[in-house]
């Protein structure tokens, strides 16, 4: 059922590892930084707008 | 007829907000499953192609990050073409949460086109059609998102972003069938509805990974977009009450 015979036949993947793995890593990078940078920047984005509507209430307030 | 479900009332960036914060992680899941299904079959079960060896196994991302730059392009000039029209609140913030993902994915398709390309073609680029279309999309992902930036007033951004994505559609007719119109390095489609070139495996692992692709796409579009309408809509009463309500 697995087309491989070993781990490293897996590595080498004929020849061509420089390319697949190539390929695959930097797919696998941006799938995973973005989500990161997208969360990271809700966090930030919605820190900020409690602040302004804190500033904001206060400002009513007085 | 009060009570009768109404899809518009998810145009509504109110309720939409709560459906996609919901939705979010099953899309997440089922990505992540499709994209672990399709990684086994394509990686570890398919055989090895006749003429390419075992450098043909970048199909697996090459093919759903292609499709994926060109689908998502079509999304965003979709919402461009209603928000034009009916001027709603909803389609401008949808258009601008898809853009760097679209962007992403044309990147994607050219990088692993690139390293596809030197070990098959000898050259990691060619001034073909397929390839320099393909690279004109990502500058029109690139443009929007400059543009857009560029506006203060974001009624105004989308308005000028809409008509950007509307005019640059022609190009993915041609980026989609470039290898058909012109002698190109880059080979014919594979997956064709009377007959595939692939292997069943094959066809399926790539399909699996196109599942996988598409699913993150619309959970990274519904978090970013989520963002924006908090962002868009601070003035609204809904808004306020999230924010006060410790939304994180």
């Amino acid at each position: 059922m697995i087309h491989w015979n070993s781990l490293s036949d897996f590595i080498a993947m004929g020849g061509y590892g420089f390319y697949v793995w190539g390929s695959f890593g930097v797919t696998v990078l941006i799938m995973t930084i973005e989500p990161i940078m997208v969360a990271r920047n809700r966090k930030t984005t919605i820190a900020r707008l409690k602040r302004q509507l804190r500033a904001e209430n206060r400002n009513t307030a007085e | 007829m009060k009570d009768r479900f109404n899809l518009y009332r998810f145009a509504s960036p109110a309720t939409f907000y709560p459906l996609a914060g919901e939705l979010i992680p099953y899309f997440a899941a089922v990505s992540v499953v499709f994209g672990l299904a399709g990684l086994w079959l394509g990686m570890l079960v398919a055989p090895t192609d006749f003429q390419q060896g075992e450098g043909y196994r970048i199909i697996f991302i090459h093919v759903p990050a292609s499709w994926m730059s060109m689908f998502i392009y079509l999304v965003m000039a979709f919402w461009a073409a209603i928000g034009l029209a009916f001027n709603t609140r909803l389609s401008g913030m949808m258009a601008q949460a898809l853009a760097p993902t679209g962007a992403l994915m044309a990147f994607l398709s050219l990088w692993t086109g690139a390293l596809w390309g030197k070990p098959m073609w000898g050259t990691w680029w060619v001034w073909d059609a397929r390839l320099t279309s393909e690279l004109i999309l990502l500058f029109l992902y690139i443009g929007y998102m400059a543009l857009t930036a560029a506006i203060d007033d974001t009624r105004r951004a989308d308005k000028a972003g809409g008509l950007l994505l509307l005019v640059g559609v022609v190009n993915i007719p041609i980026i989609y069938f470039s290898v058909k119109w012109w002698n190109t390095l880059h080979q014919g489609s594979s997956v064709n509805l009377a007959k595939s070139s692939m292997a069943t495996t094959m066809l399926w692992g790539m399909l699996l990974m196109a599942m996988c692709f598409w699913m993150y796409s619309i959970a990274i579009a519904f978090m970013r977009v989520r963002t924006i309408m908090l962002e868009r809509e601070r003035h609204t009463d809904w808004v306020k009450a999230l924010l006060a309500g410790g939304e994180k």
